[in-house]
């Protein structure tokens, strides 16, 4: 056999280097196969902001946009049903908005930018159908201490007309709502806030 | 620490090895499979073809993420990946590159088998396993390049599936039987997505498990083409073999590298590779009425393409058309029948005499010169050429019976060299 | 011995190699897509001259802007005449069934010609044009014979013969000669990248990633190497 023994040392210092730059180039190789999960530049592009235009819409009505293939709803609120989000904070699971989805503007009791117009994702934080519209003060169907509202068929749960979760129902949190500016007095723009990270 | 984890993988891997033959395997095919010691260059080519398989299996699932096999967005979906898709050029570029080299690798190889004459006795049925395979590859590869649909894509399938048409009496029902449709359409794209994407894989894949496994129970041949096994030492190892784990895991991983090296050069500074390894043509969107004017195969078809086009003349009422069908075809099934037409006394070229050599040199000048005229379009001259060239190529086979008992050979040695 | 061999093997090579097809030599494109500069004035000129006829619906205006180092802002007042969101494609409002009827073909859509054509093709084609009163556009090219494209860039080079020289009355286009295949040299270019925007990435990726391989080759085998030693 060989003249001089097997130098051991040697041997592992080689394979120790050589199996720590194929990880190295093994795990860089795979970067491009995890990141191309990513949305892509088309997924960008189809889920990129939408303009809404606020102008038409009367008080107490609500129009619909679709951003991101979800409902998004703007709903143009009277005085009577802001007054009457101040009053309804007993029963809500949620009044500060502590544990749910919105921008840092809407941790408040109107949850909008603007108090006038409630800009809402219309999917119910339960098991994501989208709710009705019940914005009568004393619905005949929701009983008299109604205070106007989101109704969700699906199980029942009940949102105030700032989205915010009835306590005792099956949704967990209150509504998102999503990231958004006004870009003039009447066009808003959903997708994108005026807050870093939006 | 590094004990503790050490000492807790050896028990996971004795928990699995008590249920199932884990080791049993790993010594049997890695650890103590003994294969000779001479292996030289010509040898690397079974593990790089493992290599590129993998990199087409990986890539292609995920170009299938996004790719649409929809005849009026196919063509979008691609584009679509080279753009808008994350490191999709990436992904596409390694896939293509790899159709490439996949035949370049499995041409070696099977030079290899054919030089030191690895199809010999005990050794037939491996070599007729790695036919299948590379049938099996030439389908993978022509039904995968329709899935872009390009101009070369759309009209390459279209000729190819009609020279099935030239077949008498069955061949134009033939053809609207593979197609699916009165010509290639969405309905032919859409089968030949399902052929590309999981049939043809999984056909490889037993393939290639029966391939190495008829390899591993007679043992590898060498570059000398003696039996390494007729030598054994006390232990009853060939005392000219070596244990694959750690000689040729160490050899072989340099090789895989230097293939890596040699597709990222490709991938990354000519994918196009001047139009051999994506064709210009194939950029423009099929078109059911507007043929190119020069349609040809990819390049790994060029040789067999040739040989179809060398058939120009209508002998006993066959038309010409039929007969260069039939060659093509001979061309590539006459390779299964290498172990029988050799009658050569030694395996390895290595111990052959001129006769042979010049034979086999004869053979590998006139398969490059088909493959060469198969990018062009055809002249009377290059006719001429390839008609000369597909005699030297079947006269290789066919005579091979009588040169190879003439062929006067040189003694064998009894140990490698 | 080999140097017959390879010698004849070249002459035949060269017999071999004659193509039996004839056409015009193209004119050298000599583009260079790394030059920014050249992209954005090739972007300008395609917006302003191509995209009315042609779509190049692959290529959306933000790639564009990132890759050219332009502001999105400055891409919608300025390069956007025929879509409103930044993330859109270049398409065009032209059907391609009204694009037949009105000139006997649909233009092609731009996103990859210059990887079907090649940019010397393309180059030569945008210097290719003369007058030829016997088309319906009045023009004819030397590197498409009877093509349905009009000279759209004839206010620029103003009009040739089949000569190369100016045309009897017309005037000179706006640029001289050399302004005019600076122009068109841009355009191509920015064709060019259309054509594949990962061009401007590969090339560098590529060299880090060949880098890295030749070292992982050197330790591997080194790694053979110290482990064949027990091997005789």
């Amino acid at each position: 056999m060989s003249s001089d023994s097997i130098d051991m040392e040697r041997r592992q210092f080689l394979t120790g280097t050589a199996t720590v730059l194929g990880g190295v180039g093994a795990s860089v190789a795979a970067i491009p196969f995890v990141s191309t999960f990513q949305p892509s530049a088309r997924a960008k592009a189809i889920g990129a902001p939408v303009e809404a235009n606020i102008d038409q819409i009367e008080p107490g009505q609500r129009v619909t946009y679709k951003w991101r293939g979800k409902p998004v709803w703007i709903v143009r609120r009277t005085e009577e049903q802001l007054k009457a989000l101040e009053d309804s904070t007993a029963v809500l699971a949620d009044p500060e908005s502590a544990k749910s989805i919105q921008p840092v503007f809407a941790e408040n009791s109107w949850r909008s930018l603007n108090r006038e117009y409630l800009v809402l994702v219309g999917i119910c934080t339960h098991l994501g159908c989208s709710p009705s519209f019940r914005p009568l003060l004393s619905d005949e169907i929701m009983g008299a201490d109604w205070q106007g509202g989101f109704y969700c068929p699906c199980h029942g749960s009940k949102f105030d007309l700032s989205g915010r979760v009835y306590a005792g129902v099956p949704a967990p949190t209150n509504m998102d709502v999503p990231p958004y500016k006004f870009l003039t007095d009447t066009r808003i723009l959903i997708g994108e806030s005026e807050e870093a990270g939006s | 620490m590094k004990s503790v984890i050490v000492k807790n993988l050896l028990g996971l891997r004795n928990w699995v090895d008590e249920r199932f033959p884990l080791m049993q395997l790993w010594n049997e095919h890695v650890g103590q499979y003994y294969a000779p010691k001479n292996f030289n260059f010509w040898y690397y080519f079974g593990v790089l073809a493992l290599v590129v398989l993998v990199i087409q299996i990986v890539t292609g699932i995920w170009l299938v993420m996004s790719y649409k096999p929809d005849a009026n967005v196919a063509f979008a979906s691609v584009e679509y990946i080279m753009r808008d898709v994350e490191w999709g050029w990436l992904i596409r570029y390694m896939h293509s590159t790899g159709a490439s080299f996949f035949f370049i690798v499995i041409y070696l190889h099977m030079f290899r088998g054919i030089m030191y004459g690895s199809y010999q006795k005990p050794r037939e049925l491996l070599w007729i396993l790695g036919m299948c395979l590379y049938l099996a590859l030439m389908a993978e590869a022509f039904f995968g390049y329709l899935l872009p649909w390009g101009q070369m894509s759309y009209w390459g399938a279209q000729v190819i599936i009609s020279l099935f048409g030239a077949i008498p009496f069955v061949g134009e029902t033939l053809s609207l039987w593979i197609r699916g449709d009165y010509v290639v359409s969405d309905i032919t794209l859409n089968r030949f997505f399902a052929f590309h994407v999981i049939a043809l894989p999984f056909a490889i894949a037993g393939l290639v498990v029966l391939h190495i496994l008829a390899l591993h129970h007679v043992g590898s041949n060498n570059p000398d083409g003696i039996d390494i096994k007729a030598n054994k030492n006390a232990q009853g190892k060939p005392v000219d073999g070596i244990p694959f784990h750690p000689y040729y895991t160490t050899k072989d991983a340099p090789a895989v590298v230097a293939l890596l090296i040699l597709m990222a050069v490709v991938i990354f500074f000519a994918p196009e590779m001047g139009g051999y390894f994506l064709e210009h043509n194939n950029f423009v969107p099929a078109d059911p009425l507007k043929t190119p004017e020069h349609i040809a195969p990819v390049w790994y078809f060029t040789p067999f393409y040739s040989i179809l086009r060398a058939n120009t003349v209508n002998f006993f009422m066959v038309p010409a058309k039929l007969w260069g069908v039939i060659f093509m075809g001979l061309g590539t099934m006459v390779f299964f029948l290498l172990p029988w037409l050799d009658k050569g006394k030694v395996r390895s070229i290595r111990y052959r005499g001129w006769i042979y050599k010049t034979a086999l040199g004869l053979f590998v000048v006139s398969f490059l010169i088909l493959g060469y005229l198969g990018l062009l379009p055809p002249t009377p001259a290059r006719t001429a050429l390839a008609q000369v060239c597909t005699v030297i190529y079947f006269l290789f086979f066919l005579l091979m019976p009588f040169y190879t008992k003439w062929d006067k050979t040189k003694p064998v040695p009894e140990r490698v060299t | 011995m080999v140097k017959i061999i390879t010698y004849l093997g070249l002459i035949f090579w060269a017999q071999l190699s004659m193509s039996a097809e004839g056409g015009t030599k193209l004119m050298q494109a000599n583009v260079d897509i790394a030059n920014t500069v050249s992209l954005q004035n090739g972007a300008k000129l395609f917006i302003n001259y191509c995209v009315s006829c042609h779509s190049a619906e692959y290529m959306r205006y933000n790639r564009m802007a990132k890759d050219l180092g332009l502001s999105d802002d400055m891409v919608k007042k300025n390069l956007m005449f025929a879509s409103d969101k930044i993330g859109d494609t270049m398409t065009i409002a032209m059907t391609p069934d009204d694009a037949e009827q009105w000139f006997g073909v649909r233009p092609p859509d731009l996103s990859v010609i210059a990887r079907s054509k090649g940019v010397d093709y393309l180059y030569s084609f945008l210097n290719g044009f003369y007058v030829d009163p016997s088309r319906p556009t009045g023009v004819n090219n030397h590197y498409y014979p009877n093509t349905a494209m009009p000279h759209v860039l004839w206010e620029l080079q103003g009009l040739l013969d089949n000569h190369g020289d100016a045309y009897q009355t017309s005037a000179d286009g706006e640029m001289t000669p050399v302004q005019y295949q600076q122009a068109t040299r841009d355009l191509v270019a920015f064709l060019d990248y259309v054509g594949e925007p990962a061009k401007l990435v590969r090339y560098k990726i590529g060299f880090w990633v060949i880098a890295f391989l030749l070292v992982l080759f050197l330790v591997a085998c080194m790694v053979k190497k110290e482990y064949w030693k027990d091997v005789h």
